[in-house]
């Protein structure tokens, strides 16, 4: 992705040499006690957590991992034109320590900064100490041949050869000078394969990515065609029902008006059938509206709309709800309504005389459970009215699972973020 | 009869003005949002309230919370709330204090002006005004085959509906053209099967009839 051209490749790399040696050198100082320091600190908190200690101080432990790793994602930016993406999940602002701690151990990423830490104090310190020694490691052959071979013990071995006069030292100096042609060449490529390595550990696989979008696009192809599907209806009942009498109310007080002096005792017949007709197209608007967008919803939030759903039951339903502040609307509609098919479901398949539902918020998650005392056999099969819950979830990134062995009791429980 | 009214649509609430004082009622105050309905409902000390659940500025249900706010300052006070939708759990609201003097109707019910009048009238008098829908939720709910009501006749059953709307005696005997004591016996007969305690108060009756239905008691 980030192979840049190779005309300004080469450019930086014949201007670049003796400073990729610098930053080399800079990187394996920083790297090895950091990331040897970050690592056992990490591990030494997570391993504190059941004894409590873990969990205040594991939060501040990663938060300094992630600034170790986000100063690498930087320097390989800066030095060597390597991008490596930053996907940390945000945290809620209000969480408590053991929010924040299992939030940030819940993390892919954490994981992945955790694996490079290793990876980084080993193969990552080697390449940056590489990058280095490829300008001072001839610096010194140069050194050597230069007259340096007089003063040091005999034999010193430079490389593979044995300085012992100033004949070693000459071949010394060539062996020097060899490296440096390939330390010009090379000492960029090097220190770049220091963060394409960190990269490969850091950023988030593609197959992570190519996942997420293929959910996305699924996701939102169905809420497009649910969406479609629901306005037609909307407008097959519009134009059926109430639009449909509302003609013939008009058209029934046209009558009225020709007939009230002529014939009132008919006249009075229609005024009646009129008001029957208004009063029906009343009827068909408010349950339509219900199905849009239940009133009590509006009204009251998410907890007293499930309360009087289940009001409406004819199976004894008992509510919980534990909700602080309202969700936003399109969560909270999608989880009305995903409630209100599951609630049907149970009351149509299951038998069941007793019906629990649970509402309540944590770390970011609207997690709602129903359970019935039914026979059980629930699945979420093609066709049933879970299937339908589960897509209407999914556009909000919400899941539904389902356990219901034969003979009950089934359980229902639905998890959408929700900020 | 006083009356404070709230409702914010215009041509609504121009007509309830319009019907009420054909009706004989006097309108102390017609209002659009809820803090005008709070200060017409202390400064007014109406008779009777009808309210829309519905009102500015919040546009929940900022009425019904007025209503209830009102009663629980002034206990009592007679409320008629009119909404677009009737809810159980917003009739439980009402009745939960107990005292009466409540009504819960769709706003449809103004169609037939006389017994929404009747309503009205009932409510002011601290009577009972539940909407049809919403006893023949509670009914609904409550009609399973091994519970109380499966004792009941298709009569009893009958007037055990618009006795929980809360109708008199006669105003039933008159719906179902029979005689007043025919619907005496019948309530008689009703009490007995559900296990309620027979009070000649027609209020108190209906109260605990709904507290019946919604709660088994």
């Amino acid at each position: 992705m980030t192979t840049g051209t190779d005309g300004h490749g080469r450019v930086s790399v014949a201007r670049g040499y003796p400073l990729a040696a610098v930053r080399g050198l800079a990187l394996a100082l920083v790297s090895l006690p950091g990331a040897v320091v970050c690592f056992v600190a990490a591990v030494v908190s997570i391993g504190l957590i059941p004894i409590g200690v873990g969990l205040v101080t594991t939060p501040y432990v990663l938060r300094g991992v992630r600034a170790f790793a986000d100063l690498r994602r930087v320097l390989a930016a800066e030095w060597g034109g390597v991008r490596i993406p930053r996907a940390y999940r945000p945290l809620p602002k209000d969480a408590n320590p053991w929010g924040r701690t299992f939030g940030m151990l819940g993390d892919p990423a954490t994981w992945r900064d955790l694996l490079w830490l290793p990876v980084d104090m080993t193969a990552g310190f080697v390449t940056a100490l590489l990058t280095a020694a490829l300008l001072f490691y001839p610096l010194e052959g140069l050194a050597v041949a230069a007259g340096l071979w007089r003063v040091l013990p005999d034999p010193w071995w430079y490389g593979f050869v044995p300085v012992s006069g100033q004949g070693t030292a000459l071949a010394a100096g060539a062996l020097a000078l060899a490296l440096l042609a390939a330390g010009h060449v090379g000492a960029l490529r090097v220190l770049r394969a220091h963060f394409l390595l960190a990269r490969a550990v850091l950023a988030p696989g593609g197959s992570e990515l190519a996942e997420r979008v293929r959910v996305l696009t699924e996701t939102r192809r169905d809420a497009v065609d649910t969406s479609a599907a629901e306005l037609r209806r909307i407008e097959r009942d519009l134009h059926d029902g109430a639009q449909a009498r509302l003609v013939a109310v008009g058209l029934d007080l046209g009558t009225v008006e020709a007939l009230i002096e002529r014939d009132p005792a008919q006249a009075r017949e229609l005024l009646a059938r009129a008001r029957q007709s208004s009063a029906e197209a009343l009827t068909e608007l408010r349950e339509l509206v219900r199905g849009i967008h239940p009133p009590v919803l509006a009204e009251r939030g998410l907890g007293d709309a499930v309360r009087a759903l289940a009001l409406r039951l004819p199976v004894a339903t008992e509510v919980n709800v534990s909700l602080p502040g309202r969700a936003d609307a399109p969560v909270e509609s999608a989880a009305y309504f995903a409630v209100s098919e599951v609630l049907a479901n149970a009351v149509k398949h299951s038998g069941a005389d007793r019906i629990w539902v649970d509402v309540h918020r944590e770390e970011g998650r609207l997690r709602i459970t129903v359970t019935d005392n039914g026979r059980g056999g629930a699945a979420v099969g093609a066709g049933s009215g879970l299937a339908g819950v589960e897509r209407r979830l999914g556009t909000f990134d919400g899941v539904l699972a389902v356990s219901s062995p034969a003979g009950g009791p089934t359980l229902v429980t639905m998890e959408i973020p929700c900020g | 009869m006083r009356v404070v009214l709230a409702e914010d649509l215009f041509l609504l609430r121009d007509g309830l003005v319009r019907l009420l004082q054909a009706h004989g009622f006097e309108i102390a105050a017609a209002v659009a949002s809820g803090p005008e309905l709070t200060r017409a409902l202390a400064e007014e000390e109406p008779d009777v309230a009808v309210i829309d659940v519905r009102l500015p500025p919040s546009q929940t249900d900022e009425g019904l919370q007025c209503a209830l706010e009102a009663r629980r300052r002034r206990p009592g006070l007679p409320v008629l709330v009119l909404s677009q939708h009737v809810e159980q759990l917003y009739a439980r609201e009402l009745l939960a204090d107990g005292s009466g003097g409540v009504g819960y109707l769709l706003k449809d019910r103004v169609f037939d002006a006389e017994q929404f009048v009747d309503a009205v009238r009932r409510v002011a008098s601290g009577g009972t005004a539940m909407d049809p829908q919403v006893i023949q939720q509670l009914l609904a709910r409550r009609s399973g085959k091994d519970r109380p009501l499966a004792r009941l006749t298709p009569r009893e059953l009958e007037v055990l509906e618009l006795m929980a709307q809360g109708r008199t005696n006669a105003a039933i005997a008159a719906r179902l053209v029979v005689t007043e004591r025919a619907i005496a016996k019948h309530t008689a007969n009703i009490f007995a099967k559900l296990g309620l305690e027979v009070s000649d108060d027609d209020n108190r009756r209906v109260l605990a009839v709904l507290a019946y239905l919604d709660h088994g008691r």
